[in-house]
């Protein structure tokens, strides 16, 4: 901390309204998708719960960003020089803790899955035109390498090779979006819906909240990359780098148990 | 860095606080307005069953001779005691103990706040809009949910509940469960990293160590609540069938991911309360806690085990019979770490040289009342019985002696505990009598009753009924009508003592932890210097 009155390293932030500002625009989240599914019976044009939702995500990102942005000039304030040993633990238990429950959500729906599948005389139902094994092959060999390039730009990042983690930081994102549109491709080639009983609703549900988070472990690739290219980390420093790390891996042990049961199996 | 007492601070300084002891009390507010909140439609659930046939959620009210339009029907009964349960469990009993838990477990660790201040912040004010949301459900049309807290389907599916109620309902719970999510981790990373130098895991005060085990709960437990919920959500708007036998789903499979949050729903309930029973009882005997290293382990059993009984909630529904015995033996299990706890309380007093202060009373009411609940609890796991007892009274009267003997009277014994370290203030322990046994007195009335309706065979939820209930029902509304009124005198104390209470020293009770080692209030980072524990 810059200022030493304490005999203690935690950081204790001032008051901040970043935080509750965000809390408004998931609450106006909330009310806009209320609007938009109940629209007809509340009266009005589908669009008041659009534009709820819209502006309730813009004032989410808002918030959330500024409160990051905090983060970030908290983190320089610091310098990257030597690692504060307190802060770091708390940070990392917070990113492992947070993982754990990500385990559980996706948790409930395997455990629906499987549920669904051993109540089911046959599986896949009848009318159901499974998908064709190539794309999710593909799909599961690049999330593998971007496994293997990010682990590389980590060893680069400890190496103090920064143009290294920087490239492959690139590169792993870039997979990650290439991923992204193999599974859009794949969801078009589909002749089962959501709405196609439960091989569409578990399908739809699994792998879409999965590209869900992957598409957040991008972003959060494409802002260490910016943090990187801003002269951001060390060697000994680079907590944020490392969670999306974890993230990252996280979202690959999903992928692989989805390429096993929904897939293959 | 001590902020001046007479400072006036404004809703802007309240809005962006990072502050857990701010925090702390905008939780114990909030808690509070929703206890009166749930209180209330309790209450309208007991007069309306005061009389078979019926009297409040009719279309016209006949006051004094005149004919009042209200348009009620038993269908409003039902929101009743569905929203009753929601305000209960996610908007008072858990905010209570997390306000608690906000204020004091930092102190007892000899910290200067949580690990993540802002995220504290957004952990408090992510709720007003969940609560917000829950309550401007019985506004829309279709009204709120009607089909319990448990919001089972098909009865909550877009076919039987086709208005706004139950996708308000189900946000609502989204956002209240993010919060609990991200609370937990809170909580977690403070205790095992901001505990003070000599406070080893082993030396943590058991209300520490109670919460460290219920944030593991929430951090396991709700994410799946929230998976169940989004699948009802999908199910009824985007036209998923996991639920929907047309399309191969099953709504039994909704009932096991929903109970494998909510048994440890009731843990997250208890446990917190468990740890201040153990602080209150240690305080006012003068003793150190009997068998501290096996409460520890208890707590951490009955959070296991409460994570693999879930089922007892289901044994009518016709699972396998070996699955039933097994859910059955498990949940029977739980009941010895439970009497750890009790025979530790016990000896602690045993002995001791006993003050019974207000809280004090509380904890010792607790320990009787919540015994019973635990006994019911036996009958009720118990699956030849449950075929018997299943959705009647007696399962009302068990979780109301779990909640209310439980996690209602902890909570009142922790205020009466705190009240002075986080005001400044004394509570008038006169009052506070008065509070107590009455409560005592009217919680018994109300609920002791209910064991015999429902070994009678009283169906629960339902706004009629058979006139041979008549007389119980008839004691329980009284009961519940006394328990109500004599929560003014709480609130009475609570608002007198604030302004014309004594001064509080700085450990007014004799108590050995952290918190009572600093002012009442403490300042804004609570010490000084770091404390260190020998
Ligand atoms: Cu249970």
């Amino acid at each position: 901390m810059a200022h030493h009155e304490h005999d203690h390293d935690f950081h204790i932030p001032g008051n901040s309204l970043w935080s509750p500002l965000s809390c408004i625009g998931v609450g106006l989240l909330a009310f806009g998708l209320i609007a938009y599914l109940h629209a007809a019976s509340f009266g009005m044009p589908q669009l008041v719960g659009t534009v709820m939702m819209l502006n309730g995500a813009a004032i989410t990102l808002f918030g959330a960003g500024k409160w990051m942005y905090d983060l970030v000039m908290e983190s320089r304030e610091r310098g990257f020089d030597k690692k504060v040993e307190v802060l770091d633990i708390a940070n990392r238990y917070g990113m492992l803790f947070f993982i754990v429950s990500e385990i559980m959500f996706f948790a409930a729906f395997f455990a629906a899955y499987f549920f669904l599948r051993s109540h089911a005389f046959v599986w896949p139902p009848e009318n159901i035109f499974t998908l064709d094994i190539a794309l999710p092959t593909i799909n599961t060999l690049l999330l593998l390498t971007s496994g293997a390039t990010i682990t590389i730009a980590h060893h680069a990042l400890m190496d103090n090779d920064m143009l290294k983690a920087k490239n492959y930081t690139f590169l792993t994102f870039t997979i990650g979006f290439v991923f992204l549109g193999m599974q859009m491709l794949e969801y078009s080639h589909a002749l089962f819906d959501m709405d196609s009983g439960v091989y569409g609703a578990t399908f739809y549900m699994l792998t879409g909240f999965h590209g869900f988070h992957v598409l957040v472990g991008s972003l959060m690739l494409v802002a260490v990359w910016k943090r990187m290219n801003n002269g951001d980390f060390s060697p000994q420093q680079h907590f944020y780098f490392e969670a999306t790390a974890w993230y990252w891996h996280f979202v690959d042990v999903v992928w692989l148990g989805l390429y096993l049961t929904v897939y293959l199996m | 860095m001590a902020t001046a007492a007479a400072e006036k601070k404004g809703f802007m300084y309240y809005f962006t606080t990072v502050n857990h002891k701010d925090i702390g009390k905008m939780y114990l507010l909030s808690a509070l307005t929703f206890f009166l909140l749930g209180g209330a439609l309790a209450e309208a659930i007991r007069l309306e069953l005061i009389q078979p046939g019926m009297q409040l959620f009719t279309s016209s009210w006949d006051i004094m001779g005149k004919e009042i339009n209200v348009g009620l029907t038993a269908d409003t009964f039902n929101k009743m005691t569905a929203m009753h349960a929601t305000f209960m469990i996610f908007f008072a009993i858990i905010p209570a103990f997390v306000g608690l838990g906000n204020y004091i477990v930092p102190i007892l660790i000899g910290s200067p706040d949580m690990a993540f201040p802002r995220l504290n912040n957004w952990t408090f004010w992510i709720l007003p809009f969940s609560a917000l949301l829950m309550v401007l459900s019985f506004f829309v049309p279709g009204g709120a949910p009607a089909a319990g807290w448990t919001l089972y389907p098909p009865l909550t599916n877009a076919t039987y509940s086709p208005g706004a109620g139950v996708d308000m309902w189900i946000l609502a719970v989204h956002l209240a469960g993010i919060s609990s999510i991200l609370g937990a981790i809170n909580f977690i990373v403070t205790i095992l990293n901001m505990r003070a130098p000599g406070m080893t895991l082993m030396k943590m005060p058991l209300f520490v160590w109670s919460w460290l085990v219920t944030a593991w709960l929430m951090l396991l437990g709700t994410p799946v609540l929230a998976g169940a919920i989004t699948m009802l959500l999908t199910d009824r708007n985007f036209g998923t069938s996991f639920f929907n036998p047309a399309g191969g789903g099953d709504p039994v499979l909704y009932q096991h991911i929903f109970w494998f949050y909510s048994h440890p729903a009731v843990y997250i309930m208890i446990l917190p309360g468990f740890g201040i029973i153990s602080e209150v009882v240690s305080t006012f005997s003068r003793k150190k806690v009997f068998g501290y290293a096996p409460m520890v382990w208890a707590t951490a059993a009955i959070a296991v085990l409460g994570l693999i009984v879930w089922a007892h909630h289901m044994y009518t529904v016709g699972m396998d019979m070996v699955a039933q015995t097994i859910f059955m033996t498990m949940t029977m299990l739980i009941a010895v770490p439970t009497g750890v706890k009790i025979f530790s309380w016990l000896a602690t007093m045993w002995g001791g040289s006993i003050d019974f202060t207000v809280a004090m009373k509380f904890a010792v009411g607790f320990i009787a009342l919540f015994t019973l609940g635990g006994l019911s609890g036996i009958f009720c796991a118990a699956v030849p019985v449950d075929y018997m007892i299943h959705d009647t009274y007696y399962v009302v009267a068990h979780i109301h002696y779990v909640f209310v003997a439980g996690s209602f009277m902890t909570i009142m014994s922790g205020v009466y505990y705190w009240f002075p370290k986080m005001t400044g203030k004394m509570m008038s322990e006169k009052l506070g009598n008065w509070h107590f046994w009455t409560t005592f007195v009217f919680l018994n009335l109300t609920f002791f009753p209910m064991h015999f309706m429902g070994l009678m065979g009283m169906p629960r939820r339902i706004a009629d009924y058979n006139p041979i209930y008549t007389d119980l029902n008839v004691a329980s509304t009284i009961g519940a009508i006394g328990f109500g009124v004599v929560q003014i005198i709480l609130i009475y104390n609570v608002f007198y003592s604030l302004k014309k209470g004594k001064d509080a020293p700085a450990n007014p009770w004799g108590g050995e932890t952290l918190e009572w080692t600093v002012p009442s209030p403490p300042t804004e980072h609570n010490f000084e210097k770091i404390p260190v524990v020998k």
